[in-house]
């Protein structure tokens, strides 16, 4: 029989124990001392930095990199966290490759940006490390708000609201709070259990209670909340996985990635878990990459992402194709999953059919590839649920499937915001995007309140 | 959290940063908007008698010095003081100091050297409610051939005869603004003090030509093929100033006149360092130049956490704290020994610190251990004098570290004193005999 590497079938320990802390170790390590002195005298101190206004938070990017420069970090992560309280977790997992570090002057001028990423880690890890905190809160307002999911629009929302001196209740239906960030950032980004150590971070400020395993739409409705709160700020993200649409989708060995990435995230023991000998990613964003990658860091022989259109149409940035490009996946293009061949109830190929472009629209060509798999895993998007909002009171308005919010984050119901996710603002899903959406509808309930 | 609030001469502004007398000065808008960023306070750019206004050159006014990444070190100028109408800048002094009451506004002067010219101005710029007026003896170029600016700071005679004139006829508080191109700062400032002056401020800038074009042989900044010195300004400028303010601030005639601090002035840290060398406060120009009023922000919170972070409360508790360690070589302490050590997890290998010491001082540190390319300091030739310290790129690889008193010192084979022993008593001093047959008597 074949062991580790070459075992058919989905099973788990496929490497030497020690090399799992080894590949799950940080990608980005964080900077010394010298090397962020070193990044931090790159910056110019643009007037107007474009890296700032590329930061869906407005970070004054400039202005931190100057504190981290001239020896004040703790200064540096107070100009973070005056933006986006979130400041740790987004120096880690933002793709500043299509956000401030895109934009840098010195990306233009030398194709080598200023490493903002890892400097805003390096200034907020110094005052988290040293469990500095920078706000107060205020005498209590006696406002209440219901803040519905623990995720980065969720949190945002409730520490701005805490600042301005109002009590918040967080209601989470899952154990661990943190959204995505504990349930679905790839592992390699997010070491050391930081997203817990965040949400307490977050939370010190006081006047915030998480209540875990509380569910809206199973243990309370909307009607209820808009009835006992102030106001309601809707953060749920997206509960949803869009489905397939290939032929045998219910077959052993398929699983959403999302699933896969969540039960990774939340293993004790990476060799436990049990991974396929090949692998094969259907979608083309950032999920689908992850999945991938951690696939292949555990120990997959064979990781293909197939994704139905070409290469310059992927979510996924560059750096993240290249990046798996680098652990050894394969990435193919203009491929749609049609069939998944199950043996004995379990998967062992995919059949995809080659598509093209024919007048702008997306098409099959009727010619078909085979890939042996023996686990597939669907990374083609997630879908806002909207049941848990449905059977109370008014119903609130949608829009392409998400809830309808104008700029300030305001729903059509009375004294109901949202954001993140779960929101059709325009913004990208994006944790950054999330934070800046939760900040703003804080302040607009806050001027709503203070009306 | 730390007070930064600042109180020099009873002029009082929400924090030690003043913007000097230069072109971030010269009219309101510029004013408002530092005053919107947060500078606590401006020294107008140099009003002159009224009349016809100052002409400028039409060309560059600026030449510069650049560090890696074009990094701006030095900047030279041959700016005049404004070229505006006297009225206007007048106006719009009382306008902002109207509009900002709680900011510091400094008009600075110069106009010829004669009783009736300062007699003149005096009432027209108090009567626009300014703190305080600065007198600008410093300009190094233009005016000083106008018998101004540097032509009386250069003489302190002049100095102390417009300070007079001035204390006489205001009631305006008088800083007088001193140029560095002297050579020995203390006396302008005595004169200043001779003179009645409430304070000093230094430095103006120096007399500089910063670089030559060598197609057409014409030195920079260059008007249709010829140059004249500039004044020199920016970060390069800073440990000429700070020694400057020392020497002021430790001069037994001076002691207590109150400074404020100019030169380089570019982040917290060197405002901090002016302070504790004895300035009141500091004035910016180049900073403010380079990157924008924006910058003051770095400066005010960079302060408020390091004083934070040393449980500094006041202003009062760092300025002048330096002032008493400075002190002449001659009473440096000999028995201090220290030896460069480098931190081998550190160390990228350059051989920067090898070189500098190898070619062109001690032959202390190594460059190869056992075939391997390794560099240690040995302790048996080591001085301790810095220069690898210097050199070295990489910050704290490279660190001074003192000897305990009963330690060997291997270069001497003599074991560390643990007492204070400086030049004036030592050995080797022909005087030193002397001196002690002279404190016997
Ligand atoms: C696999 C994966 C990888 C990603 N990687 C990155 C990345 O590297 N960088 C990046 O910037 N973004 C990344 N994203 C996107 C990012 O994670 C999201 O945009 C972000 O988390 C959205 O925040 P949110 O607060 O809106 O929603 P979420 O993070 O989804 O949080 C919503 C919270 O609400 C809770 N909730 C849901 N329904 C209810 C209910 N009915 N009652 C109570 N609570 C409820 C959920 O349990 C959850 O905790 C990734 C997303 C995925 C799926
Ligand atoms: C362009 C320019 C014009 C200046 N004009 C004046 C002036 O009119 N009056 C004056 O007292 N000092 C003038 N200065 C000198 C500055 O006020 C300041 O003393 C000097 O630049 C040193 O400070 P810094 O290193 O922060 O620039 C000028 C400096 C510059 C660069
Ligand atoms: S664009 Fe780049 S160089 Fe300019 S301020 Fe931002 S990080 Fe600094
Ligand atoms: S800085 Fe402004 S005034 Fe000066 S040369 Fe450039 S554009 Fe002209
Ligand atoms: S200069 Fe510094 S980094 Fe270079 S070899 Fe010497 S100790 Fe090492």
């Amino acid at each position: 029989m074949a062991e580790g590497l070459l075992k058919e079938g989905i099973v788990a320990g496929r490497l030497p124990p020690e090399a799992y802390a080894e590949n799950f170790g940080d990608l980005h390590p964080p900077l010394d001392h010298h090397e962020a002195l070193v990044e931090s005298d790159r910056c110019y101190f643009c007037y107007d930095a474009p890296c700032m206004q590329a930061c869906p938070t407005t970070i004054d990017i400039p202005m931190f990199i100057r504190q981290i420069g001239n020896g004040n970090p703790l200064g540096a992560a107070k100009t973070i966290f005056d933006q986006n309280i979130l400041g740790g977790m987004c120096a880690r997992v933002c793709p500043t490759e299509t956000l401030c570090e895109e934009a840098c002057v010195r990306e233009a001028a030398e194709g080598k940006p200023v490493q903002i990423g890892r400097l805003q880690r390096y200034a907020t890890d110094t005052a988290m490390a040293r469990n500095r905190q920078f706000y107060e809160r205020p005498a209590p307002t006696g406002r209440k708000i219901a803040v519905v999911g623990a995720g980065p629009a969720g949190l945002a929302c409730a520490h701005r609201l805490a600042m301005h001196g109002h009590d918040v209740v967080v209601f989470e239906v899952r154990e661990k709070s943190g959204g995505l960030n504990e349930y679905g950032i790839a592992a390699y980004k997010t070491v050391d259990g930081f997203a817990q150590a965040e949400v307490d971070y977050v939370t010190a400020i006081g006047g915030i209670r998480i209540e875990n395993g509380k569910a809206l739409g199973r243990d309370f409705s909307l009607a209820d909340l808009t009835a006992e709160y102030d106001a309601v700020f809707l953060g749920a993200g997206l509960g949803g996985v869009n489905a397939l649409r290939a032929e045998g989708e219910d077959a052993d060995g398929v699983a959403n990635a999302v699933d896969f990435i969540e039960t990774l995230r939340q293993a004790d023991d990476l060799a436990a878990l049990p991974v396929g000998r090949r692998v094969v990613v259907i979608g083309g964003g950032m999920t689908a990459i992850d999945a991938a990658v951690q696939s292949k860091l555990l120990g997959a022989e064979e990781v293909t992402i197939c994704y139905r259109r070409g290469q310059e149409h992927m979510n996924a940035s560059d750096y993240e194709q290249d990046l798996a490009a680098a652990n050894g996946v394969a990435i193919r293009h203009w491929l749609q999953p049609k069939k998944v061949i199950a043996e004995g109830g379990r998967v062992a190929a995919i059949e995809l059919e080659y598509t093209a472009l024919r007048d702008g629209r997306l098409a099959g060509t009727g010619e078909m590839l085979r890939i042996e798999a023996d686990q597939v895993f669907k990374a083609i998007g997630q879908s806002f649920d909207a049941a848990p909002l449905n059977g109370s009171g008014n119903s609130i308005a949608m829009e392409n499937g998400k809830i309808r919010v104008d700029a300030e984050g305001r729903t059509s119901l009375a004294k109901v915001w949202a954001g993140g996710d779960c929101v059709a603002d325009g913004r990208e899903d994006l944790t950054v995007s999330a934070v800046a959406a939760g900040r703003d509808a804080a302040e607009s309930i806050h001027r709503a309140l203070s009306a | 959290m730390a007070d930064i609030r600042n109180n020099f001469l009873g002029i009082r502004s929400p924090n030690p940063f003043w913007l000097a007398s230069a072109p971030p000065t010269d009219k309101e808008y510029n004013v408002v908007r530092a005053f919107k960023a947060g500078w606590g306070g401006v020294v107008w750019k140099t009003l002159g008698e009224a009349g016809p206004p100052i002409v400028n050159v039409n060309g560059p006014r600026y030449g510069a010095i650049w560090g890696a990444d074009r990094r701006l070190l030095g900047l030279n100028n041959i700016e005049l003081i404004t070229d505006r109408p006297l009225e206007v800048n007048l106006r719009e002094m009382k306008q902002v100091k109207r509009d900002w009451p709680d900011r510091a506004l400094i008009a600075s002067i110069m106009v010829p050297c004669e009783e009736a010219a300062w007699k003149a101005i005096l009432p027209l710029v108090e009567e626009t409610g300014a703190d305080g007026i600065e007198l600008n003896f410093g300009c190094p170029h233009g005016m000083s051939e106008r018998g101004m600016g540097s032509a009386v700071g250069q003489v302190p005679e002049y100095i102390e005869m417009v300070a007079r004139w001035c204390k006489q006829n205001t009631r305006m508080p008088v800083i007088v603004k001193l140029t560095p191109n002297i050579t020995d700062i203390r006396y302008p400032a005595r004169a200043a003090k001779k003179g009645g002056a409430d304070a000093v401020s230094l430095i103006n800038t120096i007399s500089s030509i910063t670089s030559v074009d060598l197609d057409d042989f014409s030195p920079e900044p260059s008007i249709d093929g010829k140059g004249s010195h500039g004044g020199y300004c920016g970060p390069a400028v800073k440990p000429i100033a700070l020694n400057m303010v020392a020497e002021i601030a430790r001069d037994p005639e001076t002691r207590g006149l109150p400074i404020s601090g100019i030169g380089g002035v570019t982040n917290w840290r060197d405002a901090a360092e002016f302070m504790a060398l004895g300035a009141g406060n500091v004035q910016v120009c180049t900073a403010a130049m380079t990157y924008g009023f924006k910058i003051v922000q770095e400066m005010i919170e960079g302060l408020k956490n390091w004083m934070d972070e040393k449980g500094h409360a006041t202003l009062d508790d760092i300025i002048g704290r330096a002032t008493p360690n400075v002190t002449d070589w001659q009473y440096l302490n000999l028995n201090y020994v220290a030896k460069a050590h480098i931190d081998q997890e550190a160390c990228i290998k350059c051989g920067r610190c090898y070189i500098a010491c190898e070619d062109t001082s001690h032959q202390a540190i190594t460059s190869m251990v056992d075939g391997v390319r390794h560099f240690e300091v040995m302790e048996d030739e080591c001085v301790g004098c810095n220069l690898c310290v210097n050199v070295c790129p990489v910050e704290s690889c490279i660190t001074l570290v003192p000897l305990a008193a009963g330690t060997m010192d291997e270069r001497t084979k003599k074991k560390v004193s643990p007492t204070y022993a400086n030049w004036t008593t030592h050995p080797n001093n022909p005087m030193a005999k002397a001196r002690v047959a002279e404190l016997a008597e």
